[in-house]
């Protein structure tokens, strides 16, 4: 994708295709591409995420042969038929199941790893926005498929998230209808939301495709943060980082099957085994898990159109973050203040997913009540979100880019290889990693 | 090469020629912006409600069903309806708050049919996102929705809470005494 290639094609029929369509070059210039010397296990989780995306749309190809895209046989089809009827239905969903919400922890360590060694900044931002694409692109098609069951929390869950762009004004109610194809959540909801998700993960594969491309051209970030000076600094991706790669995904796959196998209904909802009632909202609607944060962020404001504005804000931060941060020092080894506040961040983030999971008049701290300001009592799930999600914009809109005007950084190394290479004594107190 | 040949050659023609390639270009533009709209329009439009799902237009409901001081949900157009039968006192402490200060401010009165105050007939989806909010709970009697405690009083108006608007009322009428046609 990016320098000069060094394949040779060496048959007959290698040189004859090379000259019409160069596929064998194209393949082996991708497994040969430069790649840093010191990447460490954080940097597996691209391996792990194309991993899940393929576990993802293999299990979900053969579910839409047995599923029925219809109000009224979609839950018989999935929880009768697949589960039960159908051979090996029940490994192939709770693949699909388990399989979703493993790709959303691949893809928040992944971000997480992204950000922690500036891997935004540049020249990768635009590799960086193609990966914010992906995930929003990830969370639509969650949660069109977590819709299909056509369950309680399906049904309800569906409900208030349409209804989240009923907050625009003019234009919220019109654009509801449309997703609806009705007055409601019904049978048209889910015959177009089935077709979506089918969709959107070949859109995903192609924007895979294009970050992959995006980080061929100026090649991976590493730990350190320092720029590849020479070629001594890389290694060919093969057999180095298929190797590498390939072992963790191994102890992915571990993880993976443990939920599969062990605890497939330990991040489902009981009440998505009732069949969807229109006349019945659940008494405590949670999206998944990966979802919960930007739950707690809409329900931390009293006023419905700044809530749905915050929760896109919330997203939006991640899009605007190369922008936002002023540091030039890639990798938060050498940024010791910067570590300190992202850790708190990531706290905050949890402490918001736990607030999303609650009831929002529930206390933090059992047994203890206090004054009551803006609707809730000051000890409650809703003051702790209000007091996240502030931290949340905060860490973004004012500590980022002022703490890279502000902070002194540790020197970072000549070269990304010295921190591995240095003699103990002599050189680790100005390269200490 | 094409290129760098053509245009002398264009040129020569002198500045007509400029003027009529510009007119093509603005006609073939125009008119693939055109198509483009108009293979657009159908596309976006089967996603609106189809026939089928307009018929199911209207309703008839027996009130008798509804015991005093009770409520009843029904489905109208896909859409839960609150039918609520009203005591005497829940439309008084309604009343009674007409000029209180309220987000989506509506007397009681307005809330439901002359002569029929007993009868509060409105959508039961929560205006914030949809949920069917949860009867006689909530400070004002009326309904708290369980989702993200929006509290509703006793003539359906928003008091407390993230919803913006008093629950929706939808056309509906008086066949008879017990008897109403919704839609």
């Amino acid at each position: 994708m990016s320098g000069p290639s060094t394949y040779e094609p060496n048959t007959a029929i290698e040189r004859w295709l090379d000259t019409r369509l160069p596929i064998v070059r194209f393949s082996a210039d991708l497994m040969a591409f430069p790649t840093p010397r010191n990447l460490n296990y954080w940097w597996t989780f691209g391996g792990i995420l194309a991993f899940c995306l393929g576990v993802q749309i293999v299990t979900g190809i053969v579910l839409a042969m047995h599923y029925d895209a219809s109000g009224a046989g979609a839950f018989i089809s999935v929880e009768q038929n697949i589960m039960r009827d159908v051979n090996y239905g029940w490994l192939i969903r709770d693949l699909h199941a388990t399989g979703a919400s493993m790709f959303f922890l691949a893809v928040y360590i992944h971000i997480l790893r992204g950000i922690y060694y500036g891997s935004f900044k540049p020249p990768r931002e635009v590799l960086w926005l193609l990966g914010c694409v992906i995930y929003v692109l990830m969370m639509a098609t969650a949660f069109m498929g977590y819709v299909l069951p056509w369950g309680q929390m399906s049904f309800w869950g569906a409900k208030v998230i349409t209804s989240l762009l009923g907050a625009f004004p003019v234009v919220g109610k019109a654009i509801t209808t449309l997703l609806w194809g009705g007055f409601s959540v019904d049978s048209p909801t889910l015959n177009r939301f089935f077709s979506l998700h089918y969709l959107l993960p070949f859109v995903i594969a192609a924007v895979v495709g294009l970050h992959i491309w995006a980080l061929h051209v100026p090649g991976n970030n590493n730990p350190t943060g320092v720029n590849v000076k020479s070629k001594t600094d890389t290694v060919p991706f093969h057999p180095y980082y298929t190797v590498k790669d390939g072992f963790a995904v191994s102890l992915f796959m571990i993880l993976f099957a443990v939920f599969v196998f062990f605890l497939p209904e330990a991040l489902a909802k009981a009440d998505n085994y009732i069949p969807a009632n229109p006349l019945q909202t659940p008494p405590h609607i949670v999206p998944e898990w990966y979802l919960l944060p930007f739950y707690a962020i809409l329900r931390a404001i009293p006023d419905k159109l700044s809530g749905v504005l915050a929760l896109a804000g919330a997203i939006g931060m991640l899009f605007a973050l190369p922008w936002l941060d002023t540091s030039k020092v890639r990798s938060m080894r050498y940024r010791p203040t910067a570590r300190i506040f992202f850790l708190v961040w990531i706290v905050a983030v949890m402490a918001l997913g736990w607030c999303g999971s609650q009831e929002p008049q529930g206390a933090v701290i059992p047994g203890v009540t206090g004054p009551t300001l803006i609707d809730y009592d000051i000890n409650s799930v809703t003051w702790l979100s209000r007091i996240a999600s502030l931290y949340y914009f905060t860490y973004f809109l004012i500590i980022t880019p002022l703490l890279g005007l502000r902070e002194t950084p540790l020197p970072a190394p000549d070269s990304l290889y010295t921190p591995v290479l240095a003699a103990p004594p002599a050189a680790s107190a100005t390269v200490q990693a | 090469m094409v290129d760098s040949l053509a245009q002398p050659a264009d040129e020569a023609a002198g500045p007509e020629a400029h003027s009529r390639r510009d007119f093509i270009h603005i006609v073939a533009t125009a008119a693939a912006i055109g198509g483009v709209a108009a293979v657009a329009w159908p596309l976006i439009d089967q996603l609106n409600p189809a026939a089928d799902t307009l018929a199911l237009a209207s309703l008839e409901f027996d009130l008798t069903k509804v015991a005093l001081g009770q409520e009843v949900v029904i489905l109208w157009r896909k859409q839960p309806v609150f039918v609520r039968h009203r005591t005497p006192k829940e439309i008084a402490a309604a009343v009674a708050d007409d000029h209180a200060s309220m987000k989506d401010p509506a007397t009681d009165a307005s809330r439901t049919k002359p002569g029929h105050e007993q009868w509060l007939i409105c959508l039961a989806s929560c205006t914030h996102l949809g949920c069917i909010p949860t009867f006689a709970q909530g400070q004002y009697g009326g309904w708290l929705c369980p989702c993200h405690g929006s509290v509703y009083d006793t003539a359906a108006r928003i008091r407390k809470g993230p919803a913006p608007k008093n629950l929706y009322l939808m056309p509906y009428t008086f066949l008879s005494d017990t008897k109403i046609k919704i839609g």
